[in-house]
């Protein structure tokens, strides 16, 4: 029998710069596994680089960024950047946390496809990251 | 990438092509199986470290501190860590990184999370298969870290040539309960969070127990660690080196080869036997017309595998 298996969808939570607020990502991260996603949690507290590398090693289909700090737009384009270095291009991209409505076109423009901010219900997130996500192997 | 570019840029230490190859190696694809066959005469350079232990012994910390001991000890690592998958959803929560984030920006290591999926054993199926990568890919050590579901672990040492147990103080009666199985499989037994009260006696009950298990050419050390400090580890990784001439030298070592061959072959084998079977057998009815029957209790349990294992012979020896 040659048929593959059928491959969960790997999805990488991560915190990136100076906010410890981790709530809203461990509950995303935890909704994403009762949708039977393998999701690779990082921590507080990343770098851009640490986010890429992590990505890269895991092979994700996609990337969750929560950010409570204000700091997105300085962040989520040096994530991008160092996404691109390392070759990693065909990841879907979504974000949660504190982001202002005049902000939400920039993020989308950046590369992050959707936007999710506080009160959204977590089986908009699940349905958004079944729908997008790529399809690898 | 297909399968020889991505043989070719594993080979080349293509950090990349690596990362692809494992998940085509996970998911069992064509080009995963392609990628097993064409790198796996490339293996057998690094060295395997296998380890394990109950949950909440601190065995990420532990690979953490491992795996930067190894570094400073100018040697590159791969290092797969296996969390459990959900049994009600198969998701699962990969949480190894948290305790390695220093390690994320060296780029003479490879880390890579995978989920059990469901398997029996605690060790994912393919786990073994993503080892034979990263060798492959040139590291010096690949550590495979399981998840702690105590006894069933002794797949870990089908999987790798040094297997690493790790416990605490605070696991006194939880040792005393393992006796059988995990003793055996371990050629290195570590006490770890040693700073906390119990160490000692955690040491003296591991000895008591090896002392009433089965006789044995390598005598496995115990050694106390404090992985969140560091602390310990330059004894561990010479435990482990020692363990690794002893395996080349021993005169056993083509035996050794030989046994850990067959119990991959066997492992894989059951796997792919039991997958098979039941897709025929579902697909057929078989399986939900013997379901019925159990559950009106027209028929018993060992008669309905009987039953199923019988259809499935007979089919597979009339597609020969």
């Amino acid at each position: 029998m040659t048929t593959d298996t059928a491959r969960n969808i790997r999805v990488l939570i991560a915190k990136p710069g100076l906010d410890g607020h981790d709530r809203g990502a461990k509950v995303v991260a935890r909704a994403l596994r009762d949708a039977g996603m393998e999701v690779i949690y990082t921590g507080i507290r990343q770098t851009p680089q640490m986010i890429a590398e992590a990505a890269l090693q895991e092979d994700v289909d996609v990337i969750g960024l929560s950010i409570l700090s204000g700091a997105h737009l300085e962040l989520f384009p040096r994530v991008v950047e160092e996404l691109r270095t390392r070759g990693v291009d065909d990841v879907l991209l979504f974000c949660g946390g504190i982001i202002p409505q005049d902000d939400i076109p920039k993020v989308n423009a950046i590369g992050f496809k959707g936007v999710f901010g506080p009160g959204t219900n977590t089986n908009d997130i699940i349905e958004f990251v079944r729908n997008n996500a790529p399809q690898r192997v | 990438m297909d399968a020889p570019e991505l043989i070719a840029g594993v080979r080349a230490g293509d950090r990349r092509a690596l990362a692809r190859s494992i998940t085509h190696v996970e998911a069992d694809t064509v080009i995963g199986r392609a990628l097993l066959a064409g790198l796996y005469p490339h293996t057998g350079r690094a060295t395997t470290i296998g380890v394990t232990g109950s949950a909440g012994v601190g065995k990420s910390t532990f690979v953490a501190a491992l795996a930067r001991e190894q570094r400073r000890r100018g040697r590159t690592v791969g290092i797969v860590a296996v969390d459990p998958s959900s049994p009600f959803s198969n998701g699962a929560i990969l949480g190894d990184r948290i305790r390695m984030q220093d390690l994320t920006g060296d780029g003479g290591v490879f880390m890579r999370s995978m989920a059990s999926r469901g398997n029996l054993g605690g060790l994912s199926e393919m786990a073994t298969g993503v080892v034979d990568l990263m060798d492959a890919a040139g590291f010096d050590i690949v550590i495979l870290e399981t998840v702690g579901a105590g006894q069933d672990e002794v797949e870990v040492a089908t999987a790798t040539g040094t297997t690493v147990l790790v416990t605490t103080p605070a696991g006194g009666d939880e040792i005393q309960s393992m006796k059988a199985g995990l003793m055996e499989i371990a050629q290195v037994m570590v006490v770890n969070k040693a700073d906390i009260a119990g160490a000692d006696t955690a040491v003296m009950q591991l000895r008591a127990l090896l002392a009433i298990a089965s006789e044995r050419t390598w005598e496995p050390p115990i050694l106390k660690t404090t992985a969140r400090e560091d602390k310990g580890l330059d004894e561990v990784s010479d435990a482990i080196d020692r363990h690794q001439a002893y395996l080349k030298g021993s005169e056993h070592a083509e035996q050794e080869r030989r046994a850990l061959a067959q119990s991959q072959i066997v492992a894989l084998a059951r796997g792919l036997v039991q997958r098979r079977a039941l897709a025929f057998a579902r697909a057929e009815g078989i399986l939900g017309q013997l379901v019925d029957d159990v559950a009106a209790r027209r028929l018993d349990p060992r008669a309905a595998a009987d039953a199923l294992v019988d259809a499935v012979q007979r089919n597979w020896s009339r597609s020969e």
